[in-house]
């Protein structure tokens, strides 16, 4: 298998952008992350969208979004796997360069979610659970992440303050991220007091709805090195990926994630490492409660002790162990197909330096986590310098 | 030739439903729609009272404040999204009842939230030209949102009428400015009972972009700053837009509550801002500058500057005040009663 290297990263805007279609925010980004890499062409593309149909009512992006790059003729795909369709997307343009079916592959993800309702956009995503057994008696996914939450509440003892303790620190985060869709410093009071959304999540325990796209060039590590231009190497060291019972209702255990533990072993075991050697991360806060419960699904903590690592100031900026420093899925915004892309864009930011007034300083390993639905679709990238 | 409003008029229902009212209705949070939307309360017109009804009354009061014989009214256009007929025009009888017929001009107006201010447009515009005399623009509705859509807690009921006219004015009109593009962010096709919106799309692509952007219009145009205007009234859909619009442009607190209505009268839609512009004119005095902005879904806004003449002493007295009409006599409804006055309670055959 051959080393595979992120030679160029980019963002498109992110938030409510009304004057934007999908092709548009897809463009923005893909451009950014080409003119990052120094890059016209391409071997390969792919593209992590959740549901664009229902979003746009586009499908097909593959062949569309490589037409509006001006590269029809390049393989495109689009890769599907709920909220972690662009974490998977990066697995398979992974897997191209390894396998060396292409030496260079613009690996993209993107949302475009504002054009429905919000009652739209809440069906929408509700189909990344099972229709049949979940859906169809009303759940949605706020409700099975309080369930979830209420759960670990009980098994042990987190608090309502330590969900809260999630967002405020997330918001801490953002506020330092010029992309970032929702800025503003947040209290614990302003989170207890926002307005229900599934007891006991409010409406700033949720991650917002975001339009969006994140891109991010891979290269062999041989050509990674000719496009480095003094800056550091950034390797693909692991990469796990896991599925679990789709519906919540079928698990053995509601306080844990066991899709999200298999996939961090597997990608641990493929980069050499274990979790004390990751110094930051990038995880999928898509509520306050998911943070908590996939910070002990890596084995970043202990288990039940997922609740204190916001609290304590252990996952902020200046902690040990800095988690989601872009202001994660709750304050930088979540496109859900981008998220995952956008994700690997920060830790790469971050491992080459360059991340401003957010930057964990001396990060040399970076850990992704993106998950589907109620974590039944996982996908874990370590990422570190190369030496 | 100066032209201007040489009298002007309100109607508000008496009829209240509070918020809470509506949203304990609908298992919301109230606390959360009064804070975030700024609305406590709004008009809900009696069994008795609609688009026409109010027109007529807002425009006799202005009959009262012009002084001026209603045969040399030469233009009578009412603005509305909720005329009484789909066919036939609520002009007529308006203008009938005030006794401006059979030498009038006469159409019905809509542009969702703006139709009375494209009124007032047109109105100054005619009399600018000669044509008529007297011209009379009303901006009046009784709008509807759908049970339980966010619509419900802020669509009210009002009117306002202006009388134009090139002498003996109350306001001089210095400049007025239209700002228009296809934006559809709010819509009732023909049959749908209720309309539709675009969500947070109403807000910064649609109204935000139209106020400020006829704002600005009107500035360049007159080279004016906002330290030069005493009043300055946005169009209200809630209690919290027309006061970020008016401070997106430049405007102080100070200068923005005197038309500031909606927190306590909800969207009034066509009379929105044309009402506030009445209660501005009810303290006005003489040599204040006004700046006016509507905003009407679709999208579009008409600004208007304003100064106030020495005439405005003369006349303010001469009809009931548009505050006064808000603050007193006020009629809490159920929201049974609500959904009875509004129709919303299906019949029998």
């Amino acid at each position: 298998m051959r080393d595979v290297a992120i030679v160029g990263v980019g963002l498109s805007r992110w938030g409510e952008v009304w004057d934007a279609s999908l092709r548009t925010l897809w463009t923005e980004a893909a451009l950014a992350a080409l003119d990052d890499a120094g890059l016209d062409r391409v071997d390969s593309i792919t593209v992590g969208s959740m549901t664009p149909g229902l979003f746009v009512g586009q499908e097909h992006l593959g062949a569309l979004l490589a037409d509006e790059l001006g590269m029809a003729g390049v393989p495109a795909t689009r890769v599907e796997s709920a909220c972690a369709s662009g974490g998977v997307a990066l697995k398979v343009g992974f897997a191209e360069v390894a396998a060396g079916l292409a030496d260079i592959v613009l690996v993209t993800g993107v949302e475009k979610m504002t054009d429905v309702s919000g009652d739209e956009c809440t069906a929408a995503l509700a189909a990344a659970a099972d229709a049949e057994l979940e859906v169809f008696y009303g759940a949605t996914f706020p409700g099975l992440y309080a369930m979830m939450a209420r759960a670990h509440m009980a098994r042990w003892g987190t608090t309502r303050e330590q969900l809260a303790m999630v967002a405020v620190k997330n918001h801490r985060h953002g506020a330092l991220n010029p992309h970032a869709q929702y800025r503003q410093e947040i209290t614990v009071k302003d989170v207890i007091e926002a307005a229900k959304v599934a007891e006991p999540l409010t409406i700033l325990d949720c991650s917002p709805i975001t339009d969006g796209a994140a891109a991010l060039v891979l290269a062999e590590i041989g050509v990674a090195r000719k496009l480095a231009k003094g800056r550091p190497i950034v390797r693909v060291a692991g990469v796990g990926q896991a599925t679990d019972r789709i519906a919540l209702q079928s698990r053995a255990d509601l306080t844990t994630l066991p899709a999200t533990t298999l996939a961090a072993q597997r990608a641990f075991k493929m980069a050499d490492k274990g979790p004390a050697d990751v110094h930051l991360a990038e995880v999928h806060d898509c509520f306050t409660i998911a943070e908590i419960v996939v910070v002990e699904a890596l084995g970043l903590c202990k288990p039940g002790e997922g609740g204190c690592q916001a609290s304590s100031g252990r996952t902020a900026l200046g902690g040990e162990l800095p988690v989601n420093p872009s202001g994660g899925l709750k304050s930088k915004g979540h496109p859900v197909g981008a998220t995952g892309v956008a994700q690997a864009v920060e830790i790469t930011t971050q491992l080459r330096g360059a991340a401003g007034k957010r930057q964990v300083k001396g990060a040399r390993v970076g850990l992704t986590q993106n998950m589907g639905g109620t974590g039944a679709s996982t996908v874990v990238h370590i990422l570190e310098v190369a030496s | 030739m100066r032209v201007g409003i040489v009298g002007y008029g309100a109607y508000i229902p008496r009829r209240r439903i509070r918020l809470g009212e509506i949203a304990a209705v609908w298992g919301a949070d109230a606390a959360t729609y009064e804070r975030g939307l700024e609305l406590h309360e709004k008009s809900v017109p009696a069994s008795d009272e609609d688009t026409v009804t109010m027109s007529v009354t807002a425009s006799r009061r202005a009959l009262a404040r012009a002084k001026i014989d209603p045969s040399s009214i030469g233009a009578v256009y009412v603005g509305s999204e909720s005329h009484p007929y789909a066919v036939k025009p609520s002009g007529t009888i308006v203008a009938e009842a005030l006794g401006a017929t059979p030498a009038v001009h006469c159409a019905d107006l809509e542009f969702a939230c703006k139709a009375g201010s494209e009124g007032m447009f047109l109105a100054a515009a005619l009399v600018k030209s000669g044509e008529v005399q007297h011209a009379l623009a009303v901006g009046a509705d009784t709008s509807q949102g759908a049970p339980g859509d966010a619509l419900e807690y802020s669509a009210a009921a009002g009117a306002a009428a202006f009388i134009f006219g090139s002498s003996n004015l109350v306001a001089t009109l210095e400049a007025q400015v239209s700002f228009m593009t296809d934006t559809p962010d709010f819509w009732r096709r023909e049959y749908m009972r209720y309309p539709r919106h675009a969500g947070r799309f109403t807000g910064e692509p649609a109204y935000f972009k139209h106020t400020l952007g006829a704002t600005r219009m009107l500035l360049e145009k007159t080279g004016l700053q906002p330290k030069d205007f005493a009043f300055a009234v946005f169009h209200q859909p809630n209690g919290k837009f027309p006061m970020r619009a008016g401070k997106l442009a430049g405007f102080r607190r100070e200068q923005l509550e005197a038309g500031w209505l909606s927190p306590w009268l909800g969207n009034t839609y066509s009379g929105a801002s044309p009402i506030g512009l009445t209660a501005i004119l009810d303290q006005a005095r003489p040599g204040d500058r006004i700046l006016m902005v509507s905003y009407g879904s679709g999208a579009g806004s008409d600004g208007f500057v304003w100064t106030v003449t020495e005439r405005i002493d003369e006349v303010r007295a001469a009809a009931p005040a548009t505050r006064d009409q808000l603050d007193n006599g006020k009629l809490y409804v159920s929201y049974g009663t609500y959904a009875k006055l509004r129709g919303k309670i299906r019949m029998g055959e």
